[in-house]
């Protein structure tokens, strides 16, 4: 019994995750007043993709087939470690935190040489902007999840979103709040969402994410959208769990808050896409360096207790 | 005050250096090409130059004889770069000195457009980006090569080309009964400037004078095309540095300016209104009450949506000094319309050569030349439009709506300008002793503002260009025409 539900957990992530890009894009599609796509259509772009031939330029090589394969991999695996609901993923261990961390910077530097591979300029210029973001959103993603070890006392990710309760909030408020933040930062960072990027956007010269998947095709473009949709269940799953640590000890009634906390996610998402514009390219690093700055001070707060 | 008809043997013919002599003189005082081109004559050629003096309002026309080559002006007078190179390319004519030489349209068998000689930046960390001519979006093809150096845009070069269909030669063949329809199509979202500029050339030569109360229709057309398009710019603005709400709603009230459009002509272009002598179709008093309506409810909206821009601050900041282009630069280059006002150059052609009912016109010319500038000139122009069009709906002048037009007068030349929505329209027109075009000449004004984008680009970043170029919007069958 202990194995079936951390694996109906993990499935229910598989599936659902596709949603949630769904539902940013109805909340966004409201703002807008147009009635938007089906909630459901990056499961039918998906559908539509794996059945398609791929296409390969001749100058790639294994590399370039590698990337979105990895990518995927990489999220997925991050994924099995990843708390649900307040209960531990099948692959939870002790520092756990770390290797997620690696498995997705994993991720990004096949990506990376997958668009390196190519040898166009754009997606050479994508690949560049993507790690020089990497550098600011990177260091404070790990000091977050640093900073959450430290206020709950526990190493791997599932023990400290386990150990975090109501009470933790009171004791540990501005930490906990400077690295919800800070998580949500670097939520739309790596998630290419406004206002660090446009994922709806045709200007190639104006993309970071979207630039270095245009040469994929087929099933290798279909590995990308859903390990993209995977990776923003991640980081929303993270935030969830940090801002939901009451924990009734009813499987479904918490799974219910949990799924309903992702939905309110998606439309915090959808909702800052439709009331801002995007930044800067110059001035993105300045975000992640506040989310930076954010992090850095929730572990000061935690380390100074 | 329409440009009066020019009898030929009434423009100075000058020795070429004079010409060159005096057409520099002229152009450094404040003076701005406002068209060159090289006409046959006699086995060789007759350069015709027609300057504008904007702050005046007064034109004067200037020619001299070439066979084979001419001395460049371009190094002293880089307003005259494209149209040197454009003669060049059209006669043969080699403008010696000319820093840039190369083909402007790629016209004739062998040529093939885009393949021709880049600026090229040397150095280790310098990358060069070709983007286009097939673009990802739903746009025209046109090639645009950037040197690089990380984020940093050094230079960037625009080869366009690829649109060029020739039509000024088709209209030159004219006039006929199709050269109304070739004016319309020349730039396909600038219906009414265009077809303004030709029946007005046709008018002045054949004398024509066109009725009161269809200058003001025609008036109505322009200014409805100008409200369409500065709507759907400042949409497009949004929507590139993805600002929604503004994005959404100008893109349905660009269309509600074009429905207005059809419900006056039957086209949301335009189309079909225009005719040397005056206009296709009328407005009843029914109609001209629905306008108004429609008018004023796009209106509202369009000044709601709009609003929110300026209000808000990543917006405001993403715009703010994005592609600055200097005023020296602009008018050294000699640009026209929005893009020049928001420079803080005071030329539309409305009030510096008034034509139809524009009388007494005023304009705000000011900005730092940023794609804030040029946003904002465009809304304070819907603003002006929308007051123009409304006050002529209240007051239309009786009458026809058009008169007659008898044959061309020979051996003549006439000149137009207009202000379309993107600037100054020029139509320039010679013709032979039997009343046929002997030469027929246009001038949009993307023609003159392609290479203000490249300048905007200068040390700009790599990742601003496609809010810059949509700042200036320009087209590209108007200019390869």
């Amino acid at each position: 019994m202990e194995i079936i539900k951390p694996l109906i957990q993990y499935l229910a992530v598989i599936i659902l995750s596709p949603l949630l890009l769904g539902l940013i894009n109805r909340v966004k599609a409201k703002f807008a007043g147009r009635r938007g796509q089906p909630l459901l259509q990056l499961y039918f772009d998906l559908y539509k993709l794996s059945y398609k031939t791929p296409v390969y330029s001749r100058t790639t090589t294994w590399l370039f087939r590698a990337g979105p394969v990895i990518g995927l991999s990489a999220i997925l695996c991050a994924l099995a470690a990843l708390p649900f609901a307040g209960r531990p993923g099948f692959l939870a261990f002790d520092g756990d935190f770390i290797f997620l961390i690696y498995l997705l910077g994993l991720g990004r530097f096949f990506t990376v040489l997958a668009a390196l591979d190519t040898g166009s300029s754009f997606e050479g210029m994508g690949a560049s902007r993507e790690v020089q973001f990497a550098v600011f959103s990177e260091p404070a993603f790990f000091l977050a999840l640093a900073a959450l070890s430290k206020a709950t006392g526990k190493l791997s990710l599932s023990g400290m979103f386990l150990a975090l309760e109501p009470a933790s909030w009171q004791a540990a408020a501005p930490a906990l709040l400077l690295l919800t933040a800070a998580l949500f930062i670097i939520l739309l960072a790596e998630n290419s969402r406004v206002p660090v990027d446009d994922p709806n956007t045709h200007l190639e010269l104006t993309m970071i994410h979207e630039v270095m998947v245009l040469d994929h095709s087929g099933p290798d473009l279909a590995y990308i959208l859903y390990g993209a949709a995977l990776k923003l269940w991640f980081f929303g799953a993270l935030i969830a769990s940090a801002v939901l640590p009451r924990h009734s000890g009813s499987w479904l009634y918490d799974g219910a808050a949990f799924l309903g906390m992702m939905a309110v996610i998606a439309a915090a998402i959808g909702t800052v896409e439709s009331v801002m514009a995007r930044l800067r390219m110059i001035k993105v690093q300045y975000l992640l360096m506040g989310a930076l700055v954010f992090s850095i001070l929730a572990l000061l707060f935690q380390t100074g207790r | 005050m329409s440009i009066p008809l020019v009898p030929l043997e009434n423009i100075p013919f000058l020795p070429m250096e004079e010409f060159t002599r005096t057409v520099t003189g002229k152009l450094r005082s404040g003076g701005r090409a406002a068209v060159f081109f090289a006409m046959p004559e006699a086995g060789a050629f007759r350069l015709v130059m027609a300057i504008a003096f904007d702050l005046e309002g007064r034109l004067e026309f200037l020619s001299t004889a070439a066979a084979g080559s001419f001395p460049s002006l371009t190094p002293e007078l880089p307003q005259l770069h494209l149209f040197e190179r454009e003669i060049y390319e059209l006669t043969g004519l080699k403008p010696e000195g000319h820093p840039w030489l190369k083909p402007v349209r790629f016209t004739g068998a062998a040529a093939r457009p885009g393949v021709a000689e880049f600026f090229r930046v040397h150095g280790s960390e310098v990358h060069e980006v070709a983007v286009g001519p097939v673009h990802a979006g739903v746009i025209e093809p046109g090639h645009f090569r950037f040197q690089c150096y990380g984020e940093k845009v050094f230079q960037l070069e625009i080869a366009l080309g690829y649109q060029h269909r020739g039509v000024e030669r088709r209209l030159a063949a004219g006039p006929d009964a199709r050269g109304i329809h070739y004016a319309e199509t020349l730039a396909g979202d600038t219906t009414a400037g265009h077809a303004w500029a030709y029946c007005e050339t046709i008018e002045t030569l054949c004398g024509a004078a066109v009725p009161a109360r269809a200058q003001v229709l025609r008036a109505i057309m322009l200014e409805l095309e100008r409200l369409a398009n500065h709507t759907g710019d400042l949409g497009a603005l949004s929507g590139d540095v993805a600002y929604l709400p503004t994005a959404s709603f100008c893109g349905r009230l660009r269309g509600d300016f074009l429905n207005m459009t059809a419900l006056i002509c039957g086209n949301r272009f335009g189309r079909n209104m225009f005719r040397p002598g005056g206009v296709n179709f009328d407005l009843d008093a029914a109609l001209a009450k629905e306008l108004k309506a429609r008018l004023d409810a796009a209106f509202r909206d369009a000044e709601n949506a709009v609003a929110l821009l300026w209000e808000t601050n990543s917006v405001v900041d993403r715009f703010d000094a994005t592609g600055l282009l200097l005023a020296d630069a602009a008018r050294g280059l000699g640009l026209v319309g929005p893009v020049a006002r928001a420079c803080g150059i005071p030329l539309d052609t409305r009030r510096n050569f008034p034509f139809g009912p524009y009388h007494d016109f005023t304009l705000s010319a000011s900005g730092r030349g940023d794609v804030y500038a040029r946003a904002y000139v465009r809304w304070a122009e819907m603003q002006k439009s929308a007051q123009l069009v409304d006050a002529w709906l209240d007051a239309l002048p009786g009458g026809p709506v058009a008169a007659e037009c008898g044959p061309l007068r020979p051996g003549s030349a006439a000149m137009s300008l207009i202000e379309g929505w993107r600037g100054q329209i020029c139509h320039a027109a010679v013709t032979d002793d039997a009343g046929r075009f002997r030469y027929y000449k246009v001038v949009d004004p993307s023609f003159r503002n392609w290479v203000g984008l490249a300048m905007a680009l200068r040390n700009g970043e790599i990742s601003d260009f496609p809010l810059c170029n949509k700042s200036f919007n320009l087209s590209y069958c108007g200019h390869d025409l």
